[in-house]
């Protein structure tokens, strides 16, 4: 048993295979698509693999401390950020390769066309807890 | 009211209702029904069989939804034949529950699950909790592993082997919620072990014990690792201890070694070690190179060039290790460890940094960091 972490990203990831930006998609196809997602999230239920899952907005801000006494100072969003994620799920699976194959899964929703968009997908291992038996 | 005496009533009221003739999934079901009704009511009134008290109330339970399925599907006349609830017999199924919920149909998590719930006797909310996922997750994957052996003979024989995995996994997953999944693999393995007389269950429960016995001292109060060679010795269980040790030899007597054993056997050499200068590794090198024997697990040859190192000095575990793929998890680690024995702190601080970059757990990473900047900030005097 072991949790990973798929991420989905808007920019960062090397391009898909069929990478045409949504917006160039027809409503159908959009419709498509989120419904492959959230069939995805539902199947992982029943099989007791699902943890949680969540979709990002693309515009954010950069925060950080500022002194004592003074407001956190706000910056950006910068346009040069390359890494920018769209959202996650967490599985929590028998292991690395399930985790790999239901990426694959995750990866094959339709694009433009109908088609798989190929995209490509993180997938982060949780640290977990250290086992009981070490040595 | 007692929960473990509640939760420990579980496989033996749950197999008399298979025996009766209930199917497993829906008896588990009522079994669960009469658990929770237990916790409700014993406090006020405790009855003096508790046992017949579950028997009966999960039976009712059973009947009433079966009859709301029958009902459902117009089959009432089936249900009716259903011997009425009848004496407690005296046999006991606790074993083919172990067995059943074990099956090697079922994946790793769905028999851990299936197995703290059906033999465990915890909710599906206490699992989930202690799994960290969410309850509507886990009642899919117990209902799911249900399905998976409904079709599973109960009297079927089985393997002793695959139980004792699944036992190992509760206790070795190291997750903490509300319910202690290490003192709960104890209860489970020390009642497995009164169900059924194997060198190996024994193995595993010393195993257990032993490893329980240091838990207090694995961690320090802020969180972090304590390793083996700190850790404060005198705060260790020796109740535990006194007791894995004995469940060990009565084992061993028996001439029939295995996995658990040897592994039991290490983790006694260790407790058994006043300081930890005086652990006797020559020995531990020993019961490694059984164990290596009896599982060929690369983590293993990995655990016994640590050994070795202590053995005859870092340079020999060095000279094991290298004979060791280094992608094995812990490679880096073991290597960094040696290296700062055999004095080469440089290559130490180096590998320990790498070590923490690939270290599978959260601990473990912030252990092998601060090893790496200690080194680093004497370097750097």
């Amino acid at each position: 048993m072991a949790k990973y972490l798929l991420l989905k990203h808007y920019r960062g990831a090397p391009a898909a295979v069929n990478d045409v930006p949504m917006d160039r998609w027809t409503p159908e196809e959009i419709s498509a698509h989120m419904q492959y997602m959230q069939d995805f999230a539902d199947r992982l239920e029943k099989t007791g693999e699902f943890v949680e899952g969540s979709a990002l907005a693309p515009e954010g801000a950069w925060v950080r401390y500022d002194g004592e006494g003074r407001p956190p100072v706000t910056d950006g969003p910068f346009a040069e950020t390359k890494d920018l994620i769209a959202g996650w799920m967490i599985i929590d699976v028998d292991g690395y390769d399930r985790a790999v194959e239901l990426a694959g899964e995750l990866s094959a929703a339709p694009g433009a066309g109908g088609k798989p968009i190929h995209e490509w997908l993180e997938v982060r291992p949780f640290l977990s807890a250290p086992p009981t038996v070490t040595e | 009211m007692n929960e473990a005496l509640l939760r420990s009533l579980t496989p033996s009221v749950l197999g008399v209702l298979v025996r009766r003739g209930a199917d497993f999934a829906a008896a588990e079901d009522a079994v669960q029904d009469a658990l929770v009704e237990a916790v409700r009511v014993w406090p006020d009134e405790q009855p003096r069989d508790p046992k017949g008290w579950l028997v009966t109330v999960a039976w009712r339970r059973f009947l009433d939804a079966t009859r709301a399925e029958a009902a459902r599907r117009r089959r009432e006349d089936l249900v009716d034949e259903e011997p009425a609830p009848g004496p407690v017999p005296a046999a006991d199924d606790t074993l083919q529950l172990y067995f059943l919920c074990a099956h090697p149909s079922l994946t790793p998590s769905s028999a851990v699950a299936l197995t703290l719930r059906a033999v465990g006797g915890l909710t599906t909310r206490q699992i989930a909790r202690a799994y960290l996922v969410p309850e509507a997750t886990m009642a899919q994957r117990i209902s799911r592993a249900k399905r998976t052996v409904s079709g599973v003979p109960f009297d079927q024989p089985g393997d002793v082997a695959t139980v004792l995995r699944v036992l190992y996994l509760v206790f070795n997953e190291g997750y903490s919620g509300d319910v202690d999944l290490a003192a709960e693999a104890i209860r489970l393995t020390r009642q497995l072990a009164a169900a059924i007389d194997h060198p190996e269950v024994a193995g595993l429960l010393a195993l257990m014990l032993l490893h329980h016995a240091r838990r207090a001292t694995r961690t320090a109060p802020d969180g972090s690792l304590v390793p083996l060679a700190e850790q404060d010795r005198g705060r260790w269980d020796t109740g535990a201890i006194t007791e894995g040790v004995g469940i060990l030899q009565a084992a061993l007597a028996r001439d029939r070694l295995g996995e658990f054993q040897a592994q039991a056997a290490i983790a006694a050499l260790h407790a058994d070690a006043p300081t930890a200068e005086e652990t006797d590794w020559v020995q531990i090198v020993e019961w490694y190179d059984e164990l290596a024997g009896l599982t060929d697990s690369p983590v293993v040859r990995l655990n016994r060039a640590v050994a070795v190192g202590e053995a005859d000095g870092p340079r020999a575990g060095l000279a094991e290790l290298a004979a060791l793929s280094d992608t094995l998890p812990r490679h880096t680690a073991v290597a960094a460890y040696l290296h700062e024995r055999d004095g080469d702190l440089p290559t130490a601080a180096r590998l320990y940094a790498e070590a923490a970059h690939k270290a599978p757990t959260l601990a473990e990473r912030d252990h092998l960091t601060r090893r790496a900047a200690r080194l680093n900030a004497g370097l750097r005097r």
